[in-house]
């Protein structure tokens, strides 16, 4: 049971956005969010909602999934507009006792709301269309200009799908080990949050043994299948971009062209 | 120096673990492989046996340079393992598989855990997928490709990792214990799919493993006690020496033991019989000799 769980929010389905460059989604995603932050009226969140909703449409990710990453941030979001809408000082909209709310609290509140909703649908649009593993290979590939600067990118990319690749394995253990010591009488479930805690310590240092023999042995396994870093090593999936993701760049460009000149025009 | 003999020799091969107190002073030294001598011809089926702690497991990091002789040489294919310039050259050419099926798979899909050490090679990218193709359908694991391996059965995972040293195109493989942690039904999975690379695609196999049974179709086998081989010669003639198994602490199959008994007990059957039909068949003589 344990093993089938899905790492990240990845949601499996045939769509074009599904199959664009990890590349092309980190940028646009990117660009994406810079854009909501560069607008000065509503013309330019309504052209990012109709993009944002178009991408959603082409995706063929049920919505529901999406609004499922916003009830992380509701509460941050709560505390956002509460903030803006009673604390701007301005025209004063409504007096109710000591609390003001105005006009220009009430604007702000407005998009800062807007520009989180559609800064965390934006990004789980992303999360949910690609691979971890894809998402690390392009990670890699937009971060290589860093390797002048000695960056390990390589290193870190590795370091990363690696960790997805045992993440299941550990859980399954910790498991194991959980299930050995209750058999043994340990207790994990009553006393205080400190007691707790402490119950924790025999789970932890068996799995980190274990975690230590399993690294040395991997490490073994890839010196033994002539591992050697990341100079002179080929792709077996390399990222090309093909004629979707050059078309996927124009409309992003296209995007945000027309957003900033909208969006920054003062009425 | 260049051996031209054999794909792996070892003259004199000698392994000292050093155990070293807090204060970084010799402890004692344990010698795991103790003047180790092999020859082994391309293209055959090596079995090495020998109870936990025999130097089994020693003596093949030695054939994959993961480990360096303290005193003699090995040759790979006629390249000395301690030269660094030919490190890279010797793991290729002699892959090895370990015990534990997690611990060895890199990639989060088969076929990319299978791309994994030609990628390292540098082999363009169109070569990788042939060579993933092929090396998956050697094992038989093609239709799985597109599969997690947290979801591959044990045996599965071993055939998996196979395939992955196969992809190397290696001229040998060493599998260190590969079926140690497989049921039975996984275990026959996994020998079956050796024994098809050293017949169909004629690779050099190595097995080591403590399991009788697992080295009757062997054309030798070696069999080490405390860092030296203790016997040599076909998996018929280290069967024929029953005492002498049981002396290194080594289970004969019971077929094999069944037939000793026999034997002891006054009945007239040939030395070394490895399988129930080769049983079958001289007890029959046996009767049929008995009618007349």
């Amino acid at each position: 049971m344990i093993r089938d769980i899905t790492l990240g929010q990845y949601y499996q389905v045939e769509s074009t956005i599904h199959r664009l460059d990890p590349r092309v989604k980190l940028g646009g995603t990117l660009l994406f969010i810079i854009s909501l932050f560069l607008f000065h009226n509503w013309l330019g969140y309504l052209i990012a909602a109709i993009g944002l909703c178009s991408v959603i449409a082409l995706s063929r990710v049920p919505f529901k999934f999406m609004v499922r990453g916003m009830k992380s941030i509701l509460f941050l979001l709560l505390i956002t507009v509460a903030f803006n809408l009673f604390l701007t000082p301005g025209t004063a909209l409504v007096t109710i006792w000591k609390i003001t709310i105005t006009i220009e609290g009430v604007k702000t509140a407005l998009t800062m709301a807007a520009r989180l909703t559609m800064l965390i649908i934006g990004s789980s649009i992303m999360t949910l269309t690609t691979t971890p593993n894809n998402l690390t290979d392009g990670l890699e590939r937009m971060m290589r200009p860093l390797k002048v600067v000695k960056v390990p990118v390589h290193e870190v990319a590795m370091m990363m799908s690696i960790a997805l690749r045992f993440i299941p394995i550990l859980l399954e253990e910790t498991d194991k080990i959980m299930k050995a010591q209750l058999a043994r009488g340990a207790d994990f479930e009553s006393g205080n949050i400190f007691r707790r805690a402490k119950a924790m310590v025999p789970i932890l240092v068996p799995l980190f043994i274990s975690a230590f023999r399993r690294a040395n042995d991997l490490a073994m396994a890839m010196e033994a299948r002539c591992y050697r870093g990341g100079d002179g090593r080929t792709k077996m999936k390399p990222l090309i971009y093909s004629r979707a993701d050059y078309m996927a760049w124009g409309c992003i460009v296209l995007y945000l062209v027309i957003s900033i000149v909208l969006g920054r025009i003062a009425f | 120096m260049v051996q031209k003999v054999g794909i792996i020799k070892t003259d004199d091969l000698v392994f000292e673990y050093i155990r070293r107190d807090e204060e970084g002073n010799v402890e004692g030294i344990t010698t795991a492989v103790d003047h180790v001598s092999l020859d082994i011809a391309p293209g055959q089926f090596i079995a090495i046996l020998g109870h936990n702690g025999s130097g089994k497991s020693t003596l093949a990091k030695h054939i994959n340079a993961i480990l360096n002789p303290t005193e003699g040489t090995v040759w790979v294919d006629g390249m000395d393992t301690t030269d660094e310039s030919n490190i890279w050259e010797i793991r290729q050419r002699a892959g090895m598989v370990f015990q534990n099926p997690d611990n060895q798979i890199i990639g989060q899909v088969v076929e990319e855990d299978v791309g994994f050490g030609p990628e390292n090679m540098g082999i363009p990218t169109r070569e990788i997928w042939e060579r993933v193709e092929e090396s998956l359908r050697a094992v038989g694991m093609y239709e799985f490709r597109k599969a997690s391996p947290n979801k591959l059965s044990g045996g599965q995972k071993q055939r998996v990792s196979i395939a992955g040293v196969l992809a190397m195109h290696p001229k040998c493989i060493v599998l260190d214990e590969p079926t140690a942690m497989l049921d039975p039904n996984g275990r026959k999975e996994v020998i079956r799919a050796v024994r098809g690379l050293n017949d169909v695609e004629g690779v050099t196999v190595i097995l080591i493993t403590h399991y009788m049974e697992e080295i009757i179709h062997a054309d030798k086998v070696f069999v080490m006690d405390k860092g030296k081989v203790a016997m040599e010669g076909t998996p018929r003639e280290i069967f024929s020496q029953v005492e002498r198994l049981k002396e290194l602490r080594l289970d004969v199959p019971q077929v094999t033991l069944l037939a000793y008994e026999l034997q002891k007990r006054g009945m007239d059957l040939p030395n070394g019989i490895l399988t129930v039909e080769e049983l079958v068949e001289a007890l029959e003589k046996q009767t049929k000799n008995g009618r007349n």
